[in-house]
């Protein structure tokens, strides 16, 4: 649930006038709660940002987060994040 | 890549049953500065709480929709996590935080210029909430009003 969670915080944040950005670790639900930007990241539950000892990747997903966090057209927007 | 059908049989079944929510945040909001400039909060949804905090109740029905403060000056390891979630997997995260809390990467990147600053404060919740009524009408609109109340610019969220 925590990704449904992720996207109602980010939601009422948003509302509020602080534009967010969500990670995901399960799209479809995702694609349910529909938070203004969201990066889908494709590792298991428990690792949003990749792998441990990685922190040259979790450095590249951070990035990739806040890229999406300058986008205000076409909202809401599921980006994927590819190694 | 974690998948629905990943999931353990009760957590498909509640899945599928499941009315996932959703709230009307349009027309979206812009960032009113660049990026380099920007102050960035982290809000993980992990259960991490620091050591003289109440841990999160983790029998509470429905989920426990309070938070915690995370000063921008903690160790990020010596943060504990109070998730009941069997979802998630803990084995990483209690070697390095910094998989569901990114504070160290987020510090790196002030100090190369790459964003402007971080919040004095970052917030966690613990997100296995399945009735999210006052999550959505209480604790995260308090949230959103200490953010603004800080002036930050953006916000980066992260699912444990």
């Amino acid at each position: 649930m925590c990704n449904q969670s992720v996207g109602l915080i980010a939601s009422v944040i948003e509302k509020a006038g602080i534009p967010t950005v969500a990670l995901s670790l399960l799209r479809e639900i995702s694609e349910k709660v529909k938070p203004p930007r969201t990066l889908f990241v494709p590792f298991p539950m428990g690792y949003p940002l990749g792998r441990l000892g990685d922190p040259d990747l979790q450095t590249q997903i951070v990035i990739a987060g806040l890229n999406l966090l300058k986008e205000s057209e076409a909202l809401p927007l599921i980006k994927d994040f590819s190694l | 890549m974690a998948q629905i059908n990943d999931l353990t049989l009760a957590h498909r079944l509640f899945v599928k049953a499941y009315r996932f929510r959703s709230y009307d945040w349009a027309p979206g909001a812009s960032l009113r500065t660049d990026i380099r400039q920007a102050k960035i909060a982290l809000i993980t949804t992990a259960a991490l709480h620091q050591l003289g905090q109440p841990a999160f109740d983790e029998q509470l029905q429905g989920g426990d929709c309070s938070f915690r403060e995370l000063p921008s000056d903690v160790d990020v390891q010596k943060l504990k996590i109070a998730h009941r979630s069997s979802a998630f997997d803990q084995t990483g995260a209690l070697q390095d935080r910094n998989l569901v809390f990114p504070l160290d990467r987020f510090r790196e990147l002030v100090s190369r210029g790459l964003i402007g600053a971080l919040n004095h404060r970052h917030f966690s919740f613990m997100g296995s909430i399945t009735a999210p009524g006052k999550l959505i009408a209480e604790t995260a609109p308090a949230v959103a009003r200490l953010l603004v109340d800080d002036q930050v610019d953006g916000v980066f969220l992260v699912p444990a």
